[in-house]
């Protein structure tokens, strides 16, 4: 099972939560207490999310953060990468110099690239779709990805 | 040209902006600008292929599928697809084989309406799933399947060289 870090997973969390409505603003503590994670955490994420020109803040009373990206042209890999490598080769603490080694690599690279190729063609435009499909239960998507 | 508006599935006039997007089964004389929007697509010129693919798909109209949107007597795009029963020990499905749109005009909506009408054509040939198969680095197509709402479904494609005999 893929796990995502922390920070990976609050900005997939505030891109999905901004993009849903490009012209609502929120401000960091509204998005942390909607998905019960550390708003200090997630304010150094909106930040990077910043400085990758997906998210904007506004500034003044009702300000926050908004997205600004190409909901259409940026995918789950595009934010994933900001915070974590994927595909980034063999898999750590495997001994490549032994057959079982370079067996069991060849099976981590198979699983690898189906990651990758997954959150390369995920557009954040599909993910709205998706969850909108869900939008009766109104859950929250915690199962989606384990943070680690 | 064949009239799209017909109420059959396989013909359909659809509106993208100011654009009059006719849809509406392949015919023969369609096949010089498909084999040259496939080449323009992906580089290689296949008559011989496009030529059987028409004879094949052409013999079968109640399951197998060609589609093309045209705007006047421009082709736009081309979809294709059939009904396979049983296959993979699989309830009868829908594939598609592929959908190739002109490339200026990607993410422009000509390839989901294809896709819509060959849906529909499934639909009225009595299936309830469609699936395709993409090479995992055909990252647009596959976005593009994604977009029409496809998850990955529960056959895994495995492939090996073959080993010489001996």
């Amino acid at each position: 099972m893929m796990s995502l870090q922390k920070a990976t997973l609050f900005a997939l969390y505030a891109v999905l939560e901004l993009a849903e409505d490009t012209q609502r603003q929120l401000s960091a503590s509204e998005i942390a207490e909607r998905y019960n994670i550390s708003t200090n955490h997630l304010a150094k994420v909106l930040r990077d999310l910043g400085r990758a020109g997906l998210v904007e803040s506004v500034r003044g009373a009702g300000g926050g953060y908004r997205f600004c990206g190409n909901a259409k042209r940026t995918t789950l890999l595009d934010v994933v990468e900001l915070f974590e490598e994927v595909g980034a080769g063999p898999s750590n603490g495997i001994v490549q110099e032994t057959n079982a080694g370079v067996a069991l690599g060849q099976v981590m690279d198979e699983i690898e690239a189906i990651t990758y190729a997954t959150l390369q063609s995920i557009s954040v435009e599909t993910m709205l779709k998706l969850m909108r499909k869900r939008r009766p239960e109104r859950k929250l998507p915690t199962g989606l990805f384990r943070a680690v | 040209m064949v009239d799209a508006a017909q109420d059959r599935p396989g013909y359909n006039l659809v509106f993208i902006d100011d654009h009059k997007i006719n849809i509406r089964p392949a015919v023969k004389g369609d096949l010089p600008p498909v084999v040259d929007l496939d080449e323009r697509t992906t580089g290689l010129r296949k008559p011989d292929y496009w030529d059987d693919l028409f004879v094949r798909y052409g013999n079968r109209k109640d399951s197998r599928f060609f589609l093309i949107a045209e705007e006047g007597d421009t082709l736009l795009g081309c979809i294709f697809g059939e009904v396979r029963e049983w296959e993979f020990n699989s309830v009868p499905c829908g594939w598609v084989g592929t959908v190739s749109v002109e490339p200026d005009l990607r993410m422009g909506g000509v390839g989901t309406i294809l896709y819509r009408e060959i849906c529909k054509c499934f639909r009225h040939a009595g299936v309830q799933k469609v699936r395709t198969m993409i090479p995992r680095d055909a990252t647009d197509l596959m976005s593009f399947f994604r977009a029409q709402g496809m998850m990955a479904g529960p056959f895994i494609q495995l492939e090996t060289d073959m080993e010489e005999e001996g």
